[in-house]
């Protein structure tokens, strides 16, 4: 536990917009066999590699690899990585798609920790069904454990509808269903699950229907990219989380009438740009305790 | 219109749902048509403008790819197929400016894809 609270601190002070992810842990579910312990993981997002906008990002052929080397450089090692999407900037040409996903592929090999898991954003794999990004790295969706805490990556965006898709939401319920009904369910999704800003395609067409059959699970967080900001939404009891990006901010849902990205800042460069880091805590039973005389003074 | 029609129905490309559409909207012949041509990556034309209260029939066709119409604010969609034309029927309940977007990742200019439907009491 004190390592967990080294942590916190170390968030807060680097002011990497760590996200202390507990609600889900609170009583959690005593999963039988299934170790419990507070662990600590990263987020990535949207990095978008291949960009080229030097009025956006003029350092968009270094951004990632500054990135890696803050991930690297760390006082705590996490337990795993994870890429939520837009890994590279679309292109029609399938050559060069490939050439930006292998480079991107190279520069992330520079990570220390090489527990990574990747997912696709549009940009990556909705041109090909995402065929070229599966080339690199493999399956699309997909789910793991770890630490008593059930991972399920969702791929919103091969489809270039922007659908989940019949088949894979058949695989979901399936996946889910071997979870208990209070087990602590992580979801790492590109696109928002949730109407987040259709008007702006920050929506995932047939979303309502994932997260109607994660919502008999007690205890879900979802964490996604594709919006380039930090937002948190609940739709119930599920708390959605999006992450920052590594290579332009974009604006509030609607705050203006056209979705373009903010502007490099000479003065701040890099703001709006960041990773995030997940503190999974769980949180151990706490006793009030009150004495009592025999008899009232 | 009706030359239009009978121009794709001899060329055997209006969808089953087309033809359906199209004995509706002949029974309501009051209905005002607007054409709007999809391609990468510009809807044309861009600005729409209707009257509040007054349907109207969008009909969408594309030469590129598979395109998407969405004008989220009146929750009607279409998918734009090359060699289909699209048809969706909208009676704006509001006024003010709406965006409408492709909703279907068409290519590199996808993301600026938009327009905008203005609506007047």
């Amino acid at each position: 536990m004190q390592q967990s609270i080294d942590r916190r601190q170390f968030l807060k002070l680097a002011g990497l917009g760590g996200v202390v992810f507990a609600s889900g842990l609170a009583g959690g579910a005593k999963l039988a066999g299934a170790a419990q312990d507070d662990f600590y993981f990263i987020q990535l997002s949207d990095t978008h590699w291949g960009f080229n906008g030097p009025v956006v990002n003029p350092d968009a052929g270094g951004t990632l690899q500054k990135a890696v080397a803050a991930v690297n450089s760390l006082n705590f090692e996490p337990d795993f990585i994870v890429f939520t999407g837009d890994l590279t900037h679309t292109t029609d040409d399938p050559k060069e798609r490939r050439r930006r996903l292998a480079e991107f592929r190279d520069i992330v090999k520079g990570l220390k920790n090489k527990n990574v898991r990747f997912m696709p954003g549009e940009h990556d794999a909705a041109l090909d069904n995402g065929q070229a990004w599966k080339e690199f790295f493999g399956a699309n969706y997909y789910s793991f454990d770890h630490k008593g805490v059930h991972f399920i990556a969702i791929d919103n965006v091969s489809d270039p509808a922007a659908r989940i898709g019949e088949q894979q939401l058949a695989w979901l319920k399936s996946d889910l269903a071997k979870q208990a009904a209070d087990g602590r369910i992580v979801v790492f999704t590109h696109r928002p699950l949730f109407d987040l800003y259709p008007q702006w395609d920050w929506a995932t067409r047939d979303g309502a229907q994932a997260i109607e059959l994660l919502m008999p699970h007690k205890n879900v967080t979802v964490f996604y990219g594709h919006i380039h900001q930090e937002h948190h939404q609940m739709t119930g009891h599920i708390a959605h989380h999006s992450a920052k990006s590594l290579i332009f901010p974009l604006p509030a849902p609607g705050s203006q009438p056209k979705r373009a990205p903010i502007l490099w800042d000479p003065a701040q460069p890099y703001k709006g740009l960041g990773f995030r880091g997940v503190d999974a805590e769980v949180q151990e039973a706490e006793y009030e305790i009150t004495e009592y005389p025999v008899k009232k003074a | 219109m009706k030359l239009e029609r009978r121009r794709l129905l001899a060329a055997g490309i209006v969808t089953a749902a087309g033809v359906a559409f199209g004995a509706v909207a002949l029974a309501q012949p009051k209905e005002k048509v607007i054409r709007v041509t999809a391609r990468k990556f510009v809807f044309l034309p861009r600005e729409i403008r209707l009257k509040k209260g007054v349907p109207v029939v969008l009909e969408f066709v594309t030469a590129d790819v598979v395109m998407g119409f969405n004008a989220p604010d009146f929750k009607v969609r279409a998918d734009i197929i090359p060699g289909q034309v699209a048809r969706v029927r909208l009676v704006p309940d509001k006024t003010g400016t709406f965006v409408f977007l492709c909703d279907i990742f068409c290519g590199e200019g996808h993301e600026g894809m938009s327009g905008q439907i203005h609506v007047v009491a």
